[in-house]
């Protein structure tokens, strides 16, 4: 009977036999993955473990050589940023590719930009900018991220702010996964918290999120689940929490073999 | 030891109850929010204060006659500035928009002596300066060069050297009347050179801050990589901005053709460099990404005002460029600060977030 009630809940985001080279050296070796809806997903592992190269194959910016993305149960090819974005993944690398010149507002919408008339070409249409600064502040709202001002540059704004401004904008566009690369490391203590409440509204608003990071204390806090890859390899998957600490930190430095 | 340690955080809260340190911060940040708009609005005060010192101490400034000169002077420098804003802004530079004034304006001098009419002259004049720019970006772009400075490097050189040749080294006398009238005619004191700097500047500034180009304009240069990475075509949009500070150029030659009634492949020599000079005086940053016409337009004029000042005053020209000089250090300086300040300001930011 439990054997129905699991296959029946299908994978937002499942990965099969992800394999990757680059050259001589084998960064993916066959790693499953699967990532279900409103869920946490730490990746966790040391430098050269494989993460990277995992989400980057996730959001378009690599290729895998062999294994199988599937969303919601059906196979899809990412080859792309762009059909990465297509199919609800939005991505938040550690540089938060902001522009430090431009309002929140612009950085939401910057190559996505609402605008008309239709017929135009999309470079000479004209900018519906009272349009984005409403859905902008409306998803601001929700995310509960208070800004200084949504018409002032990013660049003036604190860490912790562009940080908000990276989530939040990738939130407003994914309609099915977040992926988070390291989104603490850059952060202070009170600024790292504010960023990790922001993650737990995220997933309780229903968005999956994948989350990189090296921070133990920040994953055993947010997680709902915590893969271990080592050398490319998947070597451990659980549910963080204080009893299982000190074998998600063996797993990673490999002490438990 | 440990005595002097435990009453050290008692020191330290008492002092605290006196001075709100959050007050403080306050003030602070209001204190740099006034200083980036001190810094913002700078160009146009100096320009403004300029104006007020020359007027007081030249009568002959504020006639209309010479606010005409004026105006009629900084035309061509006012139209490179634009073609050069919208390249700096892409975190460029073009060197070539003198050696295309001086092609633009051999090429319709000579289709002139062939007996074409006016409406094809300036069509070519203009087309002239948009080929120019479009190699400029094409080889840029395409040709995968490092920096724009090497390509328009070559372009300056290049493109005087056909103009050179396609003249046989000489000044061709002859322009249609409309060049003329363009270049050196004049509603009651106002110069009709001025009206098309207007114009063009209502297009750019509508290309800036209306149209989507503009927003891919400001991301490229803001941070070219997040903007590949967004989707916008990189490629598309910088080859677009040196073609069209190539026409800005075609303009330029346009208004010189027509002003002197003439064409030359000695014309607009170091021309880009007072329209760089212009951008960066009127306050764009010269890192890209930051920048509007009004800094074009305002930078153009300074520069302007202070050649007409310095004439007026029977000042040696010599003295003129040094001034220029000094005036392009301190709004780069002015530059240096407003980054020093903005790093302050995140700071109190993240200081006020608490």
């Amino acid at each position: 009977m439990s054997a129905v009630a699991i296959s029946s809940t299908v994978a937002t985001l499942s990965v099969r036999g992800a394999t990757k080279r680059f050259g001589a050296v084998t960064a993916l070796d066959g790693v499953d993955l699967d990532l279900y809806e409103g869920e946490v997903l730490a990746l966790l592992g040391d430098n050269g473990a494989g993460k990277t190269t995992l989400i980057k194959c996730c959001s378009g910016a690599l290729r895998l050589d062999s294994g199988t993305i599937s969303m919601d149960g059906d196979e899809v090819v990412i080859h792309s940023p762009r059909d990465a974005r297509a199919l609800g993944i939005e991505t938040v690398y550690q540089d938060l590719a902001l522009f430090d010149n431009l309002s929140p507002i612009d950085n939401f919408y910057a190559g996505r930009e609402l605008a008309g008339p239709a017929w135009a070409p999309r470079s000479l249409r004209v900018l519906r900018r009272r349009r984005m600064k409403a859905a902008t502040a409306e998803v601001l709202e929700r995310l509960q991220v208070v800004l200084p001002e949504l018409d002032g540059s990013v660049g003036l704004m604190s860490g912790g702010q562009r940080q908000a401004v990276a989530v939040s904008r990738a939130a407003a566009f994914a309609s099915k996964v977040v992926v988070l690369d390291e989104p603490t490391a850059a952060l202070g203590v009170r600024e790292s918290r504010k960023v990790l409440e922001l993650i737990r509204r995220l997933r309780d608003a229903g968005t999956s999120i994948i989350v990189v990071s090296h921070a133990m204390d920040h994953v055993m806090e947010v997680a709902d689940r915590a893969v271990v890859l080592r050398r490319g390899r998947k070597v451990g998957e659980l549910i963080p929490s204080a009893e299982t600490h000190h074998e998600i930190v063996s797993l990673i430095v490999g002490g438990a073999e | 030891m440990e005595q002097f340690a435990v009453s050290e955080p008692e020191k330290d809260s008492r002092s605290l109850s006196t001075v709100d340190p959050r007050k403080l911060t306050i003030d602070r940040y209001h204190a740099l929010r006034l200083g980036l708009l001190a810094l913002r609005m700078g160009p146009l005060l100096i320009l403004l204060i300029l104006i007020g010192v020359v007027a007081a101490t030249t009568p002959v400034f504020h006639t209309t006659q010479n606010l005409g000169n004026v105006l009629s002077q900084t035309s061509v420098i006012s139209i490179l500035a634009l073609g050069q804003l919208l390249v700096i802004v892409s975190r460029g530079i073009d060197l070539s928009m003198g050696s295309t004034i001086a092609l633009s304006s051999v090429v319709g001098a000579l289709l002139y002596q062939d007996g074409y009419s006016a409406g094809i002259v300036i069509v070519a004049i203009l087309a002239t300066g948009v080929a120019v720019g479009f190699v400029n970006g094409a080889v840029y772009v395409w040709g995968r060069v490092p920096h724009p400075f090497i390509v328009t490097l070559a372009t300056l050189s290049a493109v005087r050297g056909i103009a050179l040749w396609a003249s046989d080294g000489t000044l061709i006398f002859g322009m249609p009347g409309a060049v003329q009238k363009v270049g050196s005619d004049r509603i009651g004191w106002f110069p009709i050179s001025y009206l098309v700097v207007i114009g063009l500047a209502m297009l750019v500034l509508v290309l800036t801050t209306k149209l989507v180009w503009g927003r891919w304009l400001y991301a490229v240069g803001g941070n070219p990589d997040a903007a590949r990475r967004a989707g916008i075509p990189v490629s598309r949009v910088l080859i677009t901005v040196y073609v069209l500070s190539g026409l800005a150029a075609g303009f330029g030659g346009l208004l010189v053709a027509g002003l002197t009634n003439a064409g030359s492949p000695n014309y607009g020599e170091l021309a880009e460099l007072d329209a760089i000079a212009a951008v960066i005086i009127g306050g764009a940053a010269f890192a890209g990404g930051r920048g509007h016409v009004g800094n074009a337009l305002v930078g153009a004029l300074t520069i302007g005002v202070i050649r007409n000042a310095l004439n007026l005053h029977n000042v040696e020209a010599f003295y003129q460029l040094i001034v220029i000089g000094v005036v392009i250090v301190v709004a780069v300086e002015a530059d240096v600060v407003r980054g020093y300040l903005e790093n302050r300001f995140r700071v109190v930011q993240a200081a006020r977030q608490s």
